[in-house]
């Protein structure tokens, strides 16, 4: 019998599987399950841009793409990030197309971080950054923000948590969990402190869409100073509802793009060439498919958000991504409490807020990336788990 | 407000609360809004989208293909009052291609809409010809897909 834990290196054994992983055991058992809990769009890649992977692949195009991406869909996230966010980048040296925003995200652990290096990390946000961040050799400095907050992050706590150790800032904006979103005034604070302290960021805009209230997302690396110190993160999955295409891209500084562009290079050769063909339809042709899809978001956010206010867990207002983030702390229970009871007695499946930190406490993931009715049932059947608590 | 009318159009079963929230309007506004609609004419009624197959009573429902010949005055307005007179007759159409008018008839057999189109139908005065089609089955109307099994399986998986 072979110990295999002598092969397998420590910082891997190190790291902890995802917690949630038996709650969710549990679920997958059960019938009538209403689930409020899955991180993806309930809409599929619109018909247009399916057509055009199709088309490719009827064509024959089952080569290798180059390493960076094809330039045609290279010089269309430039267009899009120009017209969208108002920054200019370069599609021959600043632009990388990668396997998801996700690999984006490790090459850039692994480009930058080495033994000793400090990434500060905001709190509840999406379980990767951590891990990532051990196995590149990192190691990970938590900031939990705060529900009175909005779950910005705030430019004190980013002070207070900086060593000369410190690296990379990780900013997660808008959030998966929370749906906060950071404004031009927090940035520009956040801005203030990472000048100061000669650190990166890597700033993880994946959800940049999906943001409400008639705001438009704002990208760090569009606040002064802050251009030449930022690795933008984003992709295809939830702006056009292209989770299984596995398609992302990394922009920033043109030194730091090529040594991407080597370890994506040797790591992954090149994203998926049908998912980029139907990636350059989407970002000619698909502004008005992401205008619906945000629209229907919005006003199931706030149905939600309403409905979780009105039976008593308080809900601050999330103005991104598709999560609600309410505080169950009035019931008394934890939140993983919480949600096993409200699974075991309703069928309802909520994630608790501590699978995405410490600071998820008393907090309980609630996506709304769902119809209305289902929506609307789920909320019902809360508001009975609820009131049956009470008695 | 089109989002009002566009939420209206897939579900009517929403409350004007309910509406208010999910559009970030006020409630008396959307009540004002749609009174408005409803006295303007641009909402004619509200109905509910019932999958017939599934209820105990004996129906079918047919296309009709009708060619007339328009009058003088009247073109083909006539010919439509005429059609939609009938309580059979559920939707009327004015069509452009190969035949005038498009008619979707219900009865309770067969022979019944068969005996409609021959008696009633075809004697109109106008009536050129007729060409019936049944509806086998209904997969999908107004928008509603009605064969999809009420408890679908979510394809997706669980991803944090």
């Amino acid at each position: 019998m072979i110990d295999y834990s002598k092969y397998l290196n420590d910082k891997i054994q190190f790291i902890k599987p995802s917690g949630i992983r038996k709650f969710f055991d549990i679920a997958n058992e059960m019938d009538n399950v209403i689930s409020l809990s899955i991180g993806e769009p309930d809409f599929q890649t619109p018909w247009h841009i399916r057509d055009e992977g199709i088309d490719s692949l009827k064509k024959g195009k089952t080569w290798y793409s180059p390493n960076r991406g094809f330039s045609e869909l290279l010089k269309e996230i430039c267009n899009y990030y120009k017209r969208r966010f108002n920054l200019t980048y370069d599609d021959k040296t600043q632009t990388l197309v990668t396997v998801g925003g996700s690999e984006g995200i490790d090459l850039s652990f692994r480009a930058l971080i080495e033994n000793g290096d400090e990434v500060i990390i905001p709190e509840p946000s999406f379980v990767c950054y951590e891990p990532l961040t051990v196995m590149a050799g990192g190691t990970p400095v938590i900031i939990n923000t705060k529900n009175e907050d909005n779950f910005r992050l705030k430019a004190d706590d980013l002070r207070a948590a900086i060593t000369d150790k410190t690296k990379l800032l990780v900013l997660p904006y808008p959030n998966n969990p929370t749906g906060a979103i950071m404004e031009r005034k927090d940035l520009e604070e956040i801005a203030q402190v990472v000048i100061e302290n000669d650190i990166m960021v890597l700033s993880d805009e994946i959800y940049s869409e999906l943001t409400y209230g008639g705001r438009q997302h704002i990208s760090i690396a569009s606040i002064d100073g802050m251009y030449e110190r930022t690795i933008v993160i984003n992709g295809f999955s939830k702006s056009y509802a292209m989770t299984g295409w596995r398609l992302g891209y990394v922009l920033g500084p043109a030194p730091i793009i090529a040594q991407l562009t080597k370890l994506h290079q040797y790591g992954i050769m090149s994203a998926p060439t049908t998912a980029q063909y139907a990636a350059i339809e989407a970002l000619k042709n698909g502004d008005n498919d992401v205008n619906h899809m945000r629209d229907e978001y919005d006003m199931r956010r706030r149905l939600v958000v309403d409905g979780f206010n009105a039976m008593g867990l308080s809900c601050f207002e999330p103005l991104g991504a598709f999560y609600v983030f309410p505080c169950i702390k009035s019931t008394g229970l934890s939140s993983e409490e919480f949600c096993t009871r409200l699974i075991m007695d309703k069928h309802v499946a909520v994630v608790p807020g501590t699978a995405f930190g410490s600071s998820g406490e008393g907090f309980a993931r609630v996506s709304y990336s769902y119809s209305i009715q289902h929506l609307k049932t789920a909320l019902e059947r809360i508001k009975e788990f609820l009131e049956e608590l009470k008695q | 407000m089109d989002k009002l009318l566009k939420l209206l159009g897939t579900n009517s079963d929403f409350t004007t609360a309910e509406i208010a929230t999910m559009l970030g309007e006020p409630e008396d506004y959307i009540k004002a809004q749609i009174k408005e609609y409803e006295n303007k004419g641009v909402i004619k009624g509200y109905q509910a989208v019932v999958d017939w197959e599934k209820v105990d009573d004996s129906y079918v429902e047919a296309l009709i293909e009708l060619k007339v010949t328009p009058k003088k005055e009247t073109g083909f307005d006539e010919m439509a009052e005429l059609c939609m007179a009938f309580d059979e007759v559920k939707s009327v159409y004015l069509m452009a291609g190969a035949y005038d008018f498009s008619l979707i008839v219900r009865g309770e057999t067969m022979q019944d809409i068969a005996m409609f189109v021959a008696k009633k139908l075809s004697t109109i005065d106008g009536v050129l010809s007729t060409a019936t089609h049944f509806i086998m089955r209904c997969y999908k109307d107004r928008g509603l897909n009605l064969v999809k099994p009420q408890h679908q399986e979510d394809g997706r998986l669980l991803i944090l």
